[in-house]
């Protein structure tokens, strides 16, 4: 894609707000996965005030359940699910830190609200392309919860992992 | 009497299962490849060519087109003329599924308590339809169903005096519904008649019809195309970014059904849709 723009983890602020609706972007650095039950124990902890197994603060957080790494691989398929399955426990995550969600679909008024407040982005990844992406990822990582087989959090490390930016921290959208 | 050995039917639904999750159907292949080729919108353009990278990519090195290598379905015509020997046909399947998803590294996806949610998660069971046929063969076809698309299902019991047009904008409203959450562009899977739970299952094996490919039935395809079109101008597009095609195909299935109603569900098919069928 022409005209992409090519991020590197951790991002900056600055980095962050430049970012706008409808833009194509590349990420390079380290990402978090966390899906249904990870949100749900990790909006848990914050609630009650607990230790998190991460540290949440300018983090990236990609909604992916990987297939397993085959030989050689770092991980399998690891496409993006749902993200309004994620929406109300979005907001808790943002205001401990995490600046950048990326999934596919659409977010609720809160969850824009919050991205304004917190001056966060929400991006989407090519979706049903679990293949395309792993081919993205150069390092992975079991960090936490591995009770939860595919729902883990892993830490990623990533390459040119594309997305376009669906909500800019200005609460502007790309899609309906 | 046909005799088809137990080993015969694990060994079909397995390579199924493989086949469905690493290659892209090919009607599929040639609606997406259309789709790119009229779009005019960059941002949808290039989505295009992703999913199709994607689908190369899969099929070379044997990786799962999508991460969510779903609940896996099966649906069995047996020949009542046919018999398994060396083990029962639901227990066969079963362990072909486990097998399959276990050896070409799917996703562990189902959970065996829809409340509890245990941790652990499993490669099944899977959700067996079984039809009986005239004859001696045993025609198996396998889809693993996604969530993304399945949780956009709906289903409406219309009376039987209502408006096609009101059934129609039913099925817009559907997919207007699902937006951008299930991986568009859909293949609309419509079940009408029957009861409740057969429009469900219609409206599921209308996913397994080409997707160019209408109903024979003249005013079905009517309606079909009708609702192409219309849900065409919704405008959603690939992952939402607008663009001229949000689906690929609206497949409708009919069965007879009762005078005092009209069942009508939708079960939404991603562009990731797979099945795979042969017949032993
Ligand atoms: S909706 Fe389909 S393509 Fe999208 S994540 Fe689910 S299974 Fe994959």
């Amino acid at each position: 894609m022409k005209n992409a723009l090519k991020i590197c983890t951790p991002l900056d602020t600055d980095v962050i707000k430049k970012l706008k609706a409808g833009q194509f972007v590349f990420i390079s650095g380290t990402i978090y996965t966390a899906r249904d039950q990870a949100h749900l124990r990790l909006a848990g902890l914050i609630k009650s005030g607990k230790k998190l197994p991460l540290v949440l603060k300018n983090q990236i957080i990609y909604y992916t359940g990987p297939t397993p790494a085959g030989k050689g691989r770092p991980v399998g398929s690891c496409g993006p699910t749902t993200s309004s399955r994620m929406d109300e426990f979005t907001p808790s995550l943002l205001d401990a830190g995490v600046k950048v969600l990326i999934g596919k679909g659409r977010r609720s008024q809160e969850v824009v609200r919050s991205l304004k407040k917190n001056k966060g982005v929400y991006l989407m990844a090519p979706a049903g392309c679990g293949a395309y992406l792993s081919e993205r990822v150069k390092k992975a990582k079991l960090l936490t919860f591995g009770d939860l087989g595919p729902e883990a959090i892993y830490k990623l490390e990533v390459e040119n992992f594309p997305a376009v930016v669906a909500i800019d921290s200005r609460g502007r959208k790309i899609t309906a | 009497m046909r005799v088809i050995s137990a080993a015969k039917v694990e060994e079909a639904v397995g390579s199924l299962f493989l086949k469905a999750n690493t290659v892209i159907r090919p009607d599929i292949k040639r609606a997406l490849k259309r789709a790119y080729a009229k779009e005019t919108n960059k941002l949808a353009g290039e989505l295009y060519r992703i999913i199709l990278e994607n689908a190369a990519i899969a099929k070379t090195k044997r990786l799962p087109i999508c991460q969510d290598t779903g609940l896996p379905v099966v649906f069995v015509e047996a020949g009542e003329d046919v018999r398994i020997k060396g083990g029962g046909l639901e227990g066969v399947i079963q362990k072909a599924v486990i097998r399959s998803y276990k050896k070409y590294l799917f996703r562990a996806s189902i959970v065996s308590d829809p409340l509890k949610r245990e941790s652990r998660s499993g490669f099944g069971p899977a959700i067996i339809h079984l039809e009986l046929k005239k004859g001696k063969r045993l025609k198996i076809t396998v889809m693993p169903k996604g969530f993304g698309s399945e949780n956009k299902t709906r289903m409406k019991m219309f009376n039987p005096t209502v408006r096609i047009t009101e059934i129609e904008n039913f099925i817009v409203e559907c997919v207007k519904n699902a937006g951008s959450d299930a991986c568009p562009p859909y293949i609309v899977g419509v079940g009408v008649g029957g009861t409740a739970e057969k429009a469900n299952l219609l409206a599921k094996m209308a996913l397994l019809r080409p997707v160019d490919k209408n109903s024979r039935k003249k005013h079905i395809l009517k309606m079909e195309k009708k609702i192409y079109s219309m849900i065409n101008h919704l405008r959603i597009g690939p992952m939402g970014l607008g663009g001229k095609t949000t689906c690929l195909g609206v497949n409708i299935l009919t069965y007879p059904t009762h005078i005092a109603g009209l069942p009508v569900a939708v079960n939404i098919g991603c562009h990731a849709t797979r099945s795979a069928a042969v017949t032993i």
